[in-house]
């Protein structure tokens, strides 16, 4: 009961395409899960299948310790990649159909549509028409619609194409709120460095096959290969030094910056002697800075393609 | 659930009611088709008006009585001047022609030299109405040659119609069958133009949601098919209203003006009857009319109006729900309305074929082979069987297994194609940028 949702062994193909091939995961509850992978790999299907929009060929899916089943439907918000809203409606009617869709009365619907629009401050478009509307502007509509009937998942396919910076920075705060007030969170995207500073727990889809998951700083462990980065204040002779260095260590690269007098390298160290390695370093200059080098998603996304390939 | 398709069934049908072309179409139509039942009238007066005259020389000891002013046609007797100066005075006066008669005394002589001059080729209701007049003369003359009295005559031209009757003994009468079949054809054509309009609409409202992308939001919260549904019946709902706002406001308005413009609608029927065969048929009913007005009053109460009617609704259900969920379907699978249209013939076309054999042969042969054949088959059994069944059921009309077989294809091929159909619109309002053929819709059958 610690994963709001578990798949085991989904499969989902299209005629003679694979859209998802023997896809377990473990989405453990109130955190921000990344299912990252390139355009394609399978990502919005499986989504779907979430969803129920579509079924799984082979395969199962628990939601919250039950088989998925069409009551809970209600209990998961879905933001897709390709969203849109009725053109000609206005803006409130429609958020309020959208709402009584997923469930919630209509007296219920319009105190919390009040509410959330007032909070990003909307609330005087509500009898404007969508076409009025610029891009943006729909986008915060469909996120207040997504997660107004406050459901225990929340599904984002790509939430910030088609947003501006500033609003951008709105619904993330909106979206780790949520996470905060206990809300599982699924986000969909194939652009990695968006998933850095908002996923606690990540999942790589390529080629309809997962390659990788678990935690993101777990999986960030398992991929760095202890290079540090080093900068040391030299008194002048850059080059005496690095030679020392040479003698005793692993270095890979190098740097010297004569403005400053100060060598920069990476070193790959054995494991587990960072301190013993600090100690002899600052024996022999002033440390600048000594930091360990850690992979980012992309990095280790490519990696794991690259040796995936490399299997076959 | 049935909760949500409420919703959706509202949404739709507001959506529809309250768009602007909608309420445009539902003021303007009534109007523009009384106007249009107007005009036809008011032309049609107008060339009643029109007389033309012709002017008569007659040189001859005949046909001095014989030219009296009839409809649109009069006379005027020009005597005691050349052929010539006749010419020019018809000319002068813009008369329509000259008639000339010369001179003899021989009335076969006469006619036959007879001559109609007009300025251009003249009119042919004019030339057959003289013709008549030289006709009537000349067969006078000659039964008189045989001595035979215009009485006589008279007695041996008239007129025989056969006696009509059932097996029971019954008087039937003629024409009867169609005007039966033109009642059913009438609830017919209103299901197939329903289809056609309304059909189409449940197909624009589809491609709007997927070029909208609002599409998977929904799906998200309820089942395609839900969907589906609640868009068919909002329209088909919407649709109802505007029929009915258009028979009332058409038939108010039309009795407004049919009392304040004093118009004989008979004459516009007349002129506007489209069914090939009709027009003669109508005619041919209208003249034995009067003196069998009661025959065809009872026949036409005793039209089985209770099984006609729950018929109608039933075949319109049915009928209505498999088109429009092959109209949401093809609107799944494309993304514009341009792409529709390799699609939206073979939909037509069983309905066009539909009003088609009923008019060629169900109306006179409604218990025919082929009108049997078509009542069955179920895309055009809607329209076919409803114009069969004004005869009844039983001996002689519509065997009830016949009605029953018609309607459980049509449940079967509904069963069917909704379901078909609804295949067809989940995979299709995912997809986009593609313009599927009909190979790809099979394939996506199987999905």
């Amino acid at each position: 009961m610690d994963d709001i949702l578990v798949a085991e062994n989904v499969s989902k193909t299209y005629g003679n395409h694979t859209a998802l091939s023997n896809i377990s995961l473990k989405i453990p509850r109130n955190c921000i899960y990344g299912l990252l992978g390139p355009n394609g790999a399978g990502k919005t299907s499986f989504i779907r299948i979430i969803n129920q929009i579509t079924y799984q060929d082979q395969g199962k899916i628990w939601f919250n310790g039950e088989p998925l089943a069409p009551k809970h439907i209600s209990l998961i918000g879905y933001l897709p990649e390709e969203r849109g809203l009725y053109k000609s409606m206005k803006v409130g009617e429609q958020a309020l159909y959208l709402a009584q869709l997923k469930g919630l009365s209509k007296s219920e619907a319009k105190k919390r549509l009040k509410y959330w629009f007032d909070r990003l401050e909307i609330g005087d478009w509500w009898n404007k028409k969508i076409q009025e509307l610029s891009k943006g502007m729909a986008q915060k509509i469909q996120f207040i619609v997504t997660v107004l009937h406050q459901p225990k998942l929340l599904i984002f396919d790509e939430p910030f194409s088609g947003f501006d910076p500033i609003n951008a920075n709105i619904i993330k705060d909106e979206i780790l709120k949520l996470k905060e007030q206990g809300t599982s969170i699924i986000f969909s995207t194939h652009r990695m460095e968006s998933v850095e500073e908002l996923c606690e727990y990540i999942a790589l889809i390529h080629k309809s096959e997962k390659i990788l998951d678990g935690r993101l700083s777990d999986i960030k462990k398992a991929y760095k290969k202890n290079i540090f980065n080093v900068g040391l204040q030299t008194n002048g002779d850059g080059d005496a030094l690095l030679n020392s260095l040479r003698a005793k260590f692993n270095i890979l690269s190098s740097q010297f910056d004569p403005l400053e007098s100060q060598l920069n390298f990476q070193v790959q160290l054995p494991s587990e002697r960072t301190a013993e390695v600090l100690a002899e370093l600052s024996n022999r200059a002033n440390i600048h800075h000594f930091e360990e080098t850690i992979p980012s998603a992309n990095d280790i996304f490519i990696q794991t393609v690259k040796n995936k390939d490399h299997d076959r | 659930m049935t909760g949500k398709l409420a919703l959706i069934v509202k949404r739709e049908y507001l959506a529809k009611v309250r768009n602007r072309s909608f309420i445009v179409m539902t003021i303007l139509s009534p109007l523009l088709i009384v106007g249009m039942i107007v005009l036809i009238a008011y032309l049609t007066k107008i060339n009643d008006n029109e007389t033309r005259v012709v002017t008569v020389l007659n040189d001859s000891d005949f046909f001095h009585q014989q030219f009296q002013p009839s409809q649109g046609l009069s006379f005027v007797n020009v005597d005691n001047i050349s052929l010539e100066e006749a010419k020019d005075s018809t000319i002068a006066l813009g008369y329509y022609g000259l008639l000339h008669l010369p001179k003899g005394n021989d009335v076969e002589y006469v006619a036959r030299e007879a001559y109609l001059y007009t300025k251009d080729n003249p009119n042919t209701n004019i030339t057959q109405v003289l013709e008549g007049i030289f006709q009537k003369q000349l067969r006078q003359n000659r039964l008189g040659q045989l001595g035979i009295s215009p009485e006589q005559f008279s007695e041996v031209e008239k007129p025989f119609e056969i006696n009509l009757a059932t097996f029971e003994g019954e008087r039937s009468v003629r024409g009867i069958n169609e005007i039966k079949a033109f009642i059913g054809g009438a609830f017919g054509y209103a299901i197939m133009m329903f289809i056609i309009i309304y059909g189409g609409f449940v197909m624009r409202s589809v491609i709007e949601e997927k070029t909208s992308r609002i599409i998977e939001v929904i799906i998200s919260s309820v089942k395609p098919f839900q969907l589906m549904l609640g868009k068919i019946i909002g329209t088909s709902l919407a649709g109802i209203t505007q029929f009915a706002i258009w028979i009332i406001s058409a038939s108010t308005l039309l009795f407004l003006v049919l009392l304040f413009l004093d118009i004989d609608l008979g004459a516009v029927a007349a002129q506007t009857s489209m069914a090939p065969g009709m027009g003669s048929n109508m005619a041919q009913i209208s003249a034995p009319m009067s003196k069998e007005m009661m025959l065809y009053t009872k026949e036409i109460i005793n039209i089985p109006w209770l099984l006609l009617i729950a018929s109608f609704l039933v075949y319109f259900i049915l009928g209505y729900l498999i088109y429009s969920s092959i109209y949401a379907a093809i609107g799944a699978a494309v993304d514009n309305e341009t792409d529709t249209q390799q699609f939206i013939f073979p939909i037509i076309l069983p309905l066009m074929l539909a009003i088609y054999v009923g008019f060629f042969s169900v109306f006179s042969n409604p218990h025919g082979p082929i009108a049997v054949g078509f009542s069955l088959f179920p895309l055009t059994s809607p329209i076919v069987m409803l114009m069969r069944l004004p005869g009844g059921i039983g001996e002689g009309a519509v065997p009830l297994w016949q009605l029953l077989l018609s309607v459980a294809l049509l449940i079967v091929t509904f069963w069917g194609i909704v379901s078909l159909a609804a295949k067809i619109y989940r995979v299709g309002i995912l997809m986009y940028g593609k313009r599927p053929s009909y190979k790809e819709l099979f394939k996506w059958l199987k999905y």
